[in-house]
């Protein structure tokens, strides 16, 4: 291995596994700060056959130890309500969801990104560099939400990750206009749909299967929180949330908001990419009764997702004193659209306390909710929040229409409390 | 100065020659485990954190096999033979269905996700799954799990 290979793992996230995989006893000497001169001999028993185990306990790169792992290959991590509680997600706090396995490397320096499609009016390929000096930066605060949060609860089960409530954040992100790129390289009047590729590989190893490409329609592409974005609270994208470049559009499904960002394509018809059809991000157009089988052309892209709130404080399990006044917040968002209000109660859904909400800082950004709280009597609580879109759309308090893919819920969040 | 013969020489040098590939395999074995020790940070940036400690493949305990986490009842053989190619244990023991609904996964990665025909093992599979990773009935709403109660203060 010669000294660029070297810097360019060392400059790069890296799986460890991989690494240790894949390394000579050369490139054990270069770490070592010397060429290994009696190779054949060397102790066998130097990289122990742990490293190398399959299923093993580990944390996620860049990730705070409390997010709890769901999957570990794919990596799929949520985070708990108690560490969302800052307006602002911090890089190690995001959830993590993976389709597939991350790229092995990435080179900042070589990036590329490539527009193309029928609906394109030519082929343009960027550099990372090129889109930071050809357009203007953009920072937005935006959520994204995982379309399966939420899908533990869902009786018959559905499939795939079972997410509780924290596959959801709300980073500051720094980038260029989607709209910006795609002008730049020209739109025909008939496209109608964007959809992206990335860097990811399949699970099975097949280097030809492309793992996800999602998209949105050239209205959501075109707006203009719609970002290419290479940074998240002014810090590097963390590698597992898809850097050095990736898609962040909010409201939608997260799965729109591709990761390891190396092609769009503008299409003339809804993009046809893996994970487009079927079941996959797509609900039933008609309601249906719990377990029912539904033909695949009656389904329906999830777009917007739907209003929901989150109780970042306290986390559940809290005890208090007798007449202890206590803080209840976190935050509260709703897709498309902004929040209107949000409501907490602490007996069951009977009576409602109106929280102070904040304005979004931008468009698609979460808001914040808090009231201070007493609780009457000694007891077992149940605090419940409820928000209100401003088109009047409020959380159930039991779980919405269920669906075979366990998609959009967004059932009022709980905690429990005591009274001393 | 003392002269040395030629035969004193070689037998010298060779002394000196084993002395030191003795001393770079000493300085090289020390270097691997301090590497084991102490990571390098940019290995630490990886994505994966490493085991203390091997698993005993075989390993039993409480009813779980420890390698993979899953319950150790009759059939989770063919679980460890099927499907943790691919994807974690994880994805198996998290997840909850009948017999029908287990058996439209697997259609699911024979279709999409290069699964293979699983043969005669397919029915013995699907009643390890159905049996040990069937559905609860948990209602509208299940009921709050606390697992740490602590003073609010």
């Amino acid at each position: 291995m010669d000294k660029k290979d070297t810097d360019k793992i060392m400059t790069n996230d890296f799986p460890r596994r991989e690494f240790i995989k894949n390394a000579s006893l050369a490139t054990l000497g270069t770490l070592l700060g010397g060429k290994i001169v009696f190779a054949e001999s060397f102790p066998k028993g130097l990289i122990p056959e742990a490293l190398l185990l399959e299923e093993s306990p580990f944390t996620i790169s860049g990730k705070n130890n409390g997010l709890i792992v769901l999957n570990d290959r794919p990596i799929n991590a949520e985070t708990p309500p108690h560490l969302l509680d800052p307006n602002v997600t911090p890089n190690d706090i995001m959830f993590v969801r993976n389709n597939g396995i991350p790229p092995k490397e990435v080179n900042v320096n070589k990036w590329t990104l490539t527009i193309e499609g029928e609906s394109a009016e030519q082929t343009k390929t960027y550099t990372i560099a090129d889109l930071k000096s050809k357009f203007k930066e953009y920072t937005y605060q935006l959520t994204l939400e995982c379309g399966g949060n939420g899908r533990s609860e869902f009786t018959p089960p559905a499939k795939g990750n079972q997410w509780t409530t924290g596959a959801v954040a709300c980073p500051n992100w720094t980038g260029v206009k989607l709209k910006d790129v795609l002008k730049d390289v020209g739109i025909k009047s008939n496209a109608v749909y964007i959809g992206y590729y990335g860097k990811d590989t399949h699970l099975s190893e097949d280097p030809t299967k492309v793992v996800i490409s999602r998209g949105v329609p050239i209205e959501k592409a075109m707006e203009d929180e719609a970002l290419i974005a290479w940074s998240m609270n002014g810090e590097e994208i963390p590698y597992m949330n898809g850097a050095p470049l990736r898609l962040v559009i909010g409201g939608w499904p997260a799965s729109t908001s591709g990761k390891w960002l190396s092609k769009i394509v503008i299409r003339d018809k809804v993009h046809d990419g893996p994970k487009m059809g079927g079941k996959s991000y797509r609900i039933p157009k008609n309601g249906i009764a719990p377990g029912t089988k539904v033909p695949d052309e009656d389904y329906e892209i999830i777009e917007s997702m739907p209003v929901k709130s989150l109780i970042t404080f306290p986390k559940t399990g809290a005890i208090v004193k007798a007449n202890q006044e206590f803080e209840v917040r976190g935050h509260a968002w709703a897709g498309d659209l902004e929040v209107k209000a949000v409501d907490v109660s602490i007996d069951f859904g009977s009576s409602w306390i109106s929280c102070s909400v904040t304005k979004p800082v931008n468009r698609l950004a979460w808001q914040h909710f808090s009231t201070k709280i007493t609780l009457p009597e000694s007891g077992y609580y149940e605090i419940w929040a409820r928000a209100t879109d401003i088109q009047g759309k409020s959380q159930p308090m039991v779980l919405p229409g269920w669906n075979p893919k366990g998609y959009l819920n967004n059932a009022c969040h709980r905690i429990a409390i005591k009274r001393l | 100065m003392v002269k040395l013969s030629d035969k004193e020489k070689d037998a010298l040098k060779q002394i000196n020659s084993k002395l030191t590939n003795l001393i770079i395999v000493l300085v090289l074995f020390l270097g691997g485990v301090r590497l084991m020790l102490y990571p390098p940070t940019f290995l630490e940036n990886s994505s994966q954190q490493i085991v203390k400690e091997e698993i005993d493949p075989e390993l039993i305990e409480q009813g779980i096999h420890v390698a993979s986490g899953l319950i150790a009842a009759e059939g989770y053989e063919l679980v460890n033979q099927n499907c943790g190619n691919c994807h974690s244990y994880k994805l198996v023991t998290q997840n909850r269905n009948t017999k029908e609904g287990w058996l439209e996964t697997i259609r699911w990665m024979q279709e999409t996700q290069k699964l293979w025909d699983l043969g005669e093992n397919e029915d013995p599979l699907l009643n390890y799954l159905s049996t040990n990773y069937g559905p609860e009935e948990t209602g509208r709403r299940k009921q709050l799990v606390v697992t740490e109660w602590y003073q609010l203060n």
